[in-house]
């Protein structure tokens, strides 16, 4: 592995030269690289082996109007810096006069240290041998584990700056390592079953290979004992991942952004008003430290901060950037892309009952392994692309899950949940275990009152 | 290795001089030694793709343009096969050093080294590059023959105004542009030159409509490829007026009641069951991973015979269409399945190396940083003998799917796709509009009981995400009809 190299002194001193050249006065520029190693295998073999050296700039450049154009290149050569400067300069002449980024104000504040150790990378050789020791073991698993057909095991070692004209630098360097084994399991006369886990460290090396192995073996066995599930309403269970999913998927709610462009449910005057049950708190919180690759800043230098979104169901902040801050009379709270018109969007979630008591968080004592009656315990959500409108608020989506019932588990066949999002945050039954730490967020297994599932039976 | 510097002699400050005349039959004197020393290193086949792309992307919202977005870039990609293995690596750095880094790094992931370059072409079974196949030589001028900034904002600015003359309780209006333009040359070591340059654009309008607690939210998509006056020729009246009917119907629509239900699928971009539930399953990947039921059906019914489906590379404008695939390569019109009978995969180079299923010009990419896979291009059902009215008329009832909205398959079989807009069918007629739909199944299932087809073929553009990254494809089917499916919904 090649290790890419930003040298940001050198690009302050071209886009200097060049904006001085082309009589632009105000700019900034946002640049990543990153090397990548990636090995997958197939039944003991290689199957493909890859690695990739990238590198990005984004230029933004203001005209004397205060109006932004932005360009964004891979070529970092000379004439690639010169073009993207000019065309951003172009471009700036169709920026938007109602709503014009500038530099974010925190854009020097002092950074928030993260605890992001930088390890060499693992040979690829290596790695190979590494991911045919994990499919072999997950293939051990069970007999009617037959093939892991998604698999990957990945190395990244990047870099990313911002740059702007009033002097702003700001640069972070990580390691990051990834590995994700999904089986698909297979008996006779029975439909194929499949199930996953990843693992996310700062090196490959770190990797908690053993625990994902377990995690995907054991998910991937308790489907293959399945059954159709009657339509009805049914009291669900999302397991941490899929109630981290399908916040994310309507995180428009507390975006800036989408108020201002009237594509979110809330509105400015939503802050301060209940949006949720009341035993419920949501942060967003790129600093925790289960946010592996976190970044220190947003795409216009902000930092990173812990920003509560929802006290005790209370809707009190929103996700900005500089113009939506500017907008709404505060300071951005560094969750901004970086473009024309920039985009904002949050880092991970941390769910958590509110206050400290047991009755605050809602019902006391929930364990879907011990309730009497059926429920759902939803364990994956799909789709979500397709099947989230989040200007809506409405969702149907399929999903992966079991039919609970005193103590007994089925694996659901086939099957989709459906509701509206405001319905699912203001009917939550209570929370149930500790908050599990997963790669978009922290969150425990969270109880809601009466889904719309529909089955095959 | 990325470089900032902008030092003369730099190697990136080469590379962009050379890059400047464009992918031409000079590179061979480049990528030939490359192509050589892969063979001499032990490879049994050295690819090197290239590329070169100008993307402009424009949005406006309400009646003003708020966000413009030129990008471009470069890049190569080397891929190294040996056996039934292989390595790829991508990089943004064209130099000869570059590209030679690329190379040593792909041939260590095979355990092989790289001997001295030599500048001959000749290596191990490699007599050098023959004369470029050029399917880019009359498309040089489309990139200065497409709308410029000014022009695209104008004509998506009439859009947006066309939604607000037609619309009612239009929260939100928004008209997208797209412009791809793609340069690319491919090079192996089994003789393969030719360049060829793609040109796609698309553009999109939606539209949020409110009115108290009613919401709906809808959108259209439209694209063509290699046709730089696409955006000119836009009508934007008949476009918006379309999509204030849909959502003016769809805004006080009822929450479609679940279950399991016969269900008719407009043509064009209903063809989205065909390509998620089925034609993933017919691309060699799928057979390699050993995740398509269909792997050992050739010759076998998998469909209701009343099924005929196509996939090609050649409709004239398509959004999948293309003059050679991303590993040089021009494509075919390959019939997957004939009167419900199987008949072929889509296959690129690793899957005709690994399944035997022999290429059939699919081999795609994103970009250069993705190694080519089979995946689709133009797929659809065939026309059959009815007419939609008796499809319709053939169902107790059911739901009538107007719209799709996106989908996907997993590694079962099983797949999904949201309804944007439906209604029901009572009695053989159109009801009520319904919406909150999902569709799921599973291919084994659901082909077999695509019972009807209509005689309205056509086709719609898309974007299809899989293992090599997101692509422009086509869907597209006449109306069908599915005897049973399971509707997701409330």
């Amino acid at each position: 592995m090649s290790i890419s190299q930003l040298n940001a002194e050198a690009l302050r001193q071209s886009l200097e030269q060049l904006a001085r050249r082309h009589g632009i006065q105000q700019w900034d520029l946002g640049a990543s690289c990153s090397d990548d190693t990636s090995v997958q295998v197939d039944r003991g073999e290689a199957k493909q082996m890859k690695a990739a050296q990238r590198s990005a700039i984004t230029v933004r450049a203001w005209n004397a109007d205060g109006l932004v154009g932005i360009t964004s290149t891979s070529d970092l050569s000379a004439e690639g810096l010169e073009r993207a400067l000019v065309g951003a300069s172009e471009a700036s002449a169709f920026g938007n006069p109602d709503d014009s980024p500038a530099f974010s104000p925190l854009a020097t504040a002092a950074l928030q240290p993260l605890e992001q150790p930088l390890h060499e990378p693992v040979n690829i050789l290596k790695l190979l041998d590494t991911l045919k020791d994990a499919e072999r073991d997950l293939l051990g698993r069970h007999e009617a584990i037959e093939t892991v057909p998604y698999n990957g095991l990945a190395q990244r070692r990047s870099q990313r700056l911002y740059l702007n004209s009033d002097g702003a630098a700001r640069q972070q360097a990580m390691t990051t390592a990834s590995l994700y084994l999904y089986a698909r399991a297979e008996q006779s006369g029975r439909k194929p079953r499949s199930a996953g886990a990843v693992r996310l460290a700062y090196g490959a090396g770190y990797l908690d290979i053993a625990g994902c192995i377990d995690e995907a073996a054991e998910r991937t066995i308790s489907h293959l004992d399945y059954a159709p599930i009657t339509t009805g309403r049914y009291t669900c269970v999302f397991s941490p991942e899929a109630f981290l999913d399908l916040i994310g998927a309507f995180s428009s709610l507390f975006n800036a952004r989408a108020v201002l462009d009237g594509v979110s449910l809330s509105r400015r005057e939503s802050l301060g008003q209940p949006l949720a049950s009341p035993f419920l708190n949501l942060h967003d919180n790129g600093l925790h430290p289960g946010n592996i690759g976190a970044s220190s800043f947003d795409g216009e230098g902000t930092p990173t901060q812990r920003l509560t979104l929802l006290e005790g169901g209370v809707l009190r902040q929103f996700l900005h950037s500089e113009a939506t801050a500017r907008a709404f009379g505060v300071a951005p709270t560094g969750h901004a892309g970086m473009g024309a018109k920039v985009s904002v969007g949050p880092d991970y979630f941390e769910v958590e009952p509110a206050g400290s008591t047991t009755a605050s968080g809602g019902a006391a004592g929930l364990d879907h392994r011990r309730h009497q009656g059926p429920l759902v315990l939803i364990d994956s959500l799909s789709a979500l692309h397709a099947g989230v409108k989040a200007s809506q608020g409405s969702f149907s989506l399929p999903f992966d899950g079991w039919l609970m019932d005193g103590g007994q588990r089925i694996s659901i066949e086939a099957a989709t949940v459906a509701g509206d999002i405001r319905s699912v945050l203001n009917d939550l039954i209570g929370f149930e275990g500790p908050a599990k730490v997963t790669p978009d967020g922290v969150c425990p297994h969270v109880w809601v009152e009466g889904l719309s599932i529909t089955g095959e039976a | 290795m990325t470089i900032t510097s902008t030092r003369a002699g730099d190697p990136a400050h080469q590379a962009g001089d050379a890059l400047s005349a464009g992918f031409g039959s000079h590179w061979s004197v480049r990528l030939e030694p490359l192509l050589a020393s892969g063979r001499k290193a032990g490879a049994d086949l050295v690819e090197v793709f290239l590329e070169r792309t100008d993307h402009l992307g424009v949005l406006a919202e309400q009646d003003r343009v708020t966000s413009v977005s030129p990008a471009f870039g470069l890049g190569a990609g080397i891929r190294v096969f040996l056996g039934s293995r292989d390595g790829f690596v991508s990089t943004n750095d064209l130099s000869d050093q570059g590209l030679q880094s690329a190379l040593e790094q792909a041939l260590g992931m095979l355990g092989l080294q790289i001997e001295a370059l030599g500048r001959s072409g000749g290596g191990v079974g490699f007599d050098g590059l023959p004369s470029l196949r050029d399917h880019a030589s009359s498309k040089i001028s489309w990139l200065a023959a497409c709308p410029d900034l000014a022009e695209a904002s104008s004509k998506l600015l009439e859009g947006t105004a066309r939604l607000e003359r037609h619309g009612h309780h239009l929260q939100v209006r928004r008209g997208s542009y797209s412009r791809d333009w793609q340069e690319v040359l491919v090079a192996a070591s089994d003789g393969t030159f030719a360049r060829d340059i793609r040109l796609h654009q698309s553009l999109g309008l939606n539209v949020l409509a409110a009115d108290g607690d009613h919401r709906a939210s809808l959108g259209r998509r439209y694209g063509t490829t290699d046709s730089p006056d696409d955006l000119r020729r836009w009508d934007a009246d008949a476009s918006a007026l379309e999509i204030c009917d849909s959502a003016a119907t769809m805004l006080y629509a009822d929450y479609v009641e679940a279950g399991q239900m016969p269900a008719v699928l407009a043509n064009r971009f209903g063809g989205v069951i065909f390509h998620e539930a089925c034609g993933h399953l017919l691309e060699t990947t799928q057979v390699e991973r050993g995740t398509t039921p269909f792997a050992d059906k050739v010759g076998e019914a998998i469909a209701h015979e009343a099924v005929t489906a196509i996939d090609e590379g050649l409709s004239s404008g398509a959004f999948g269409s293309l003059s050679m695939d991303d590993e040089g390569m021009e494509p075919q019109r390959t019939v997957l399945i004939e009167n419900g009978i199987l008949k072929r995969f889509l296959s690129d180079r690793a899957g005709e190396q690994r399944t035997g299923h022999a290429r059939t010009g699919s081999g795609r990419r994103q970009s250069h940083g993705f190694a080519a896979a089979s995946r689709m291009r133009n797929t659809y059902i065939a026309a059959g003998p009815h007419t939609p009215d008796q499809l319709i008329a053939s169902v107790d009832r059911g739901l009538y799917c107007k719209s799709m909205g996106g989908g996907s398959v997993g590694p079962t079989g099983q797949f999904n796709f949201a309804v944007d807009e439906a209604f029901l069918i009572e009695n053989g007629q159109l009801s009520r509009p319904v919406k909150g739909a999902t569709l799921i199944g599973e291919a084994k299932e659901v082909m077999p009981r695509i019972s009807m087809c209509a005689n309205d073929l056509e086709l719609a553009a898309g974007f299809c995400g899989s293992v090599s990254g997101s692509i422009f494809v086509t869907v597209g089917q006449p109306h069908i009809k599915v005897d049973s499916i399971t509707v997701g919904g409330r």
